[in-house]
């Protein structure tokens, strides 16, 4: 065992789990969550051992296919900084998310189908993290797309959780298109599909920066749809109707940073190319901002926080093009991937204690129901909320927004009043479940969830306030404070926080139903009205006049009418048939007679 | 001495008499013969041509004696699955005329 095959056999040990599951998970409840949680947490010790050692060296490659010097598709793991910090994180969350969906979905039907999803998706995972090249990473790419719709479709005898399913599914196709061709155009103008090559054949494209502007572009395209920004963002809140545990692995933690992920393992491609990073950074900035406006109006608290992982997605994806390094959105990715799956299993554990209710109006005072999950609720809040001093968040939203605020100013303030939204919305969740007075029966009979979901909450809650401590980010990154920051950011910033809390304290402390009504942010400012729009007006029309050409076209001119044509043929034909053998050998006798004339005659 | 060109006329002349008896008679059996007339027209003008078609070694070209020999064998075959499917027939329908066997039609 050593750091070059350790790397393969973290990889494939959560497919082989996902195999052995399929196949006989269907027999043994305990052995599919045994051997879905083994892999896991085998993955997990070893990226940990992994993580402390030294970087390999790279290993030699071995070629999938190889057309000579035309095309060679190598496959090989990248054993680096960012990959070993990557395999450390999703590693870690998927062990004790695993172990915590043997609490939650202790009841529900498909539980050996559930495993077998979520160690699919492992699999694919890793292999994006691991992923030496660019076609590697679109499989895997492809493969985690997969394992999203078999997960948030798990429910598939529901109509809203199959038709989510598919809509995650069709939006990622039109980002990953984007993400292919963007693909296409590096291998074009470099004959190599290598990261580590790539970056040192930037160069080539001083010619023709253009090119390489519309290339990061079309790879960023990837990036907004898996990463759910703006204006492919509409699949992340629907994709809520899977499992809890799904939503905080896949659509919280790690799925949706793999798009940041990308961005950040070509970083120094992007950063040739400026005008690309300009288009970035206003993508990332307006989605932080304007989903964090759709957060403060939901009602489904899952939805709530389906909207905030949007808005600190954005966070990353600006801070990928502010910073001047990949450290700065990857520092968020990390500390985020904590204190977002902490909510969402919190989300999960309240949702399990209220009997599957998972509008906040029906919930309240589950201070004293659930303490436990109260207690973790808030550490997440004050984490994502980026509380000052004591949070993972305020370290590593901070510096995303120093950097923003110095490159660009306009976005640089817009996040900054985000994070005071953050608060806002954060904390109006927290206070309308957990406080005020009980407003349905559920919230009455309310009861803590078993110990399987609550150890995981503890263990998440450590990482989710401590993640960002200086001590570990000076062990896990090299960040630096941008200069020129101005002097008011962090005295700004402690007054958004506390006037986020403080706005929710007043508005939300305890009220029976929402005092403030938005319409605008409720119905997310109508973006999806406007997609549903589109593909009945514009798709469902272009739909009819195919059906229409279809019909009268393909069906009538170009099947209806031959075959009407050789039917009469044949009718009319059908006159000679008299029946008189006679009369036939008449006919043969003057054809070949009129061919003997035409013959000679000639 | 009679030339190629009478041994044609008679071959022609056999092969008209079995066309005509094949289209004009109503028996099935005779239409048979008329059948069996023509081939054998064809395989006399067919010895015929090897006869008055010698190489330059003074032989006659034997390959159209071996193509007569062929159709020869084949006729005979023939003639015995003719004959066997005209004595099912004749079971089946009690005639031998044709134009009562007119069930194929539209």
């Amino acid at each position: 065992m050593n750091t070059l095959t350790v790397p393969w056999i973290i990889l494939f040990t959560p497919l082989a789990a996902a195999a052995v599951i399929l196949f006989v998970g269907r027999f043994s409840k305990p052995l599919s969550a045994g051997l879905a949680i083994g892999s896991a947490g085998l993955g997990c010790i070893l990226s940990w051992w992994l993580f402390a050692q030294p970087d390999p060296g790279a290993a030699p490659p071995w070629y999938w296919m190889d057309f000579g010097d035309l095309l060679q598709v190598p496959i090989g793991l990248t054993v680096d900084h960012l990959s070993k910090v990557m395999l450390v994180v999703v590693t870690t969350i998927a062990t004790i998310v695993f172990t915590y969906s043997v609490g939650y979905m202790k009841t529900e039907e498909g539980y050996w189908r559930y495993f077998a999803g979520l160690s699919l998706f492992l699999f694919s995972m890793l292999g994006i993290v691991l992923a030496d090249n660019f076609l590697m990473m679109f499989i895997f790419w492809e493969l985690v797309g997969l394992s999203s719709y078999i997960l948030i479709g798990h429910y598939f005898k529901k109509d809203s959780a199959a038709d989510a399913s598919k809509q995650a599914f069709i939006v990622n196709r039109v980002g990953d298109f984007g993400f292919l061709l963007g693909i296409l155009f590096l291998w074009a103008a470099t004959g190599t599909l290598m990261f580590g090559e790539l970056v040192g054949r930037v160069g080539d494209f001083v010619l023709n920066p253009i090119y390489l502007t519309v290339a990061c572009i079309l790879i960023f395209c990837g990036t907004v749809g898996k990463s759910a920004q703006m204006p492919l963002h509409v699949w992340l809140p629907n994709s809520m109707e899977g499992p809890t545990p799904v939503s905080s692995l896949l659509h919280a933690a790690t799925m949706v940073a793999a798009g940041v992920y990308m961005l950040a393992r070509i970083f120094p491609i992007l950063e040739a190319a400026p005008h690309a990073l300009d288009v970035i950074a206003w993508v990332g900035g307006i989605t932080c901002f304007a989903a964090a406006l759709m957060a403060t109006q939901q009602d489904d608290i899952k939805r709530i926080l389906a909207y905030s992982t949007i808005s600190q997605l954005g966070y990353m994806v600006m801070g990928v093009a502010s910073a001047p390094t990949a450290d700065v959105p990857m520092f968020h990715l990390f500390t985020h991937a904590f204190f977002k799956c902490l909510l969402f299993l919190c989300a999960g554990s309240v949702i399990v204690g209220m009997h599957h209710e998972q509008n906040i109006w029906k919930m309240g005072a589950l201070k004293n129901k659930m303490p436990f999950t109260f207690l973790a609720t808030v550490a997440g809040a004050l984490a994502l909320s980026g509380c000052p001093w004591i949070t993972s968040g305020y370290y590593s939203k901070d510096l995303i927004i120093a950097w923003a605020v110095v490159e660009h100013p306009f976005l640089g303030w817009l996040s900054v009043a985000t994070a005071g939204l953050t608060a806002f919305y954060t904390f109006r969740l927290v206070f309308v479940v957990f406080l005020g007075k009980p407003r349905d029966e559920h919230a009455k009979h309310a009861h803590e969830s078993p110990l399987v979901m609550l150890v995981p909450l503890g263990l998440l809650a450590i990482p989710a306030i401590i993640a960002g401590f200086p001590f570990i980010e000076n062990i896990f990154f090299h960040t630096t404070e941008p200069q020129h920051v101005p002097h008011l950011l962090h005295p700004i910033l402690y007054a958004m926080f506390f006037g986020g809390v403080a706005g929710a304290w007043l508005l939300y402390r305890d009220v029976a139903k929402d005092p403030v009504r938005i319409p605008l942010f409720a119905n997310r400012l109508y973006i999806d009205d406007f997609y549903s729009w589109i593909v009945k007006n514009i798709q469902g029309g272009g739909a009819g006049v195919l059906s229409w050409a279809d019909r009268w076209v393909v069906d009538l001119f170009i099947v209806q009418v031959p075959s009407k044509l050789a039917w009469a043929c044949g009718f009319v034909l059908r006159f000679l048939q008299i029946g008189n053998i006679q009369a036939y050998a008449f006919f043969f006798g003057a054809g070949v007679v009129g061919l003997l004339y035409l013959l000679i005659s000639r | 001495m009679p030339t190629l060109a009478n041994y044609l006329i008679v071959s022609g002349l056999l092969f008209s008499i079995g066309m005509a008896g094949v289209l004009l008679r109503r028996n099935i059996l005779i239409i048979f013969m008329g059948l069996e007339l023509m081939l054998n027209a064809a395989n006399l003008s067919l010895v015929a041509f090897s006869r008055f078609n010698l190489g330059q070694d003074g032989m006659p070209g034997y390959n159209a004696q071996v193509f007569v020999f062929f159709i020869i064998t084949v006729a005979a075959a023939e003639v015995a699955v003719g004959l066997a499917i005209i004595v099912a027939l004749y079971r089946a329908k009690q005639t031998t005329h044709v134009e009562d066997l007119d069930t194929l039609k539209f």
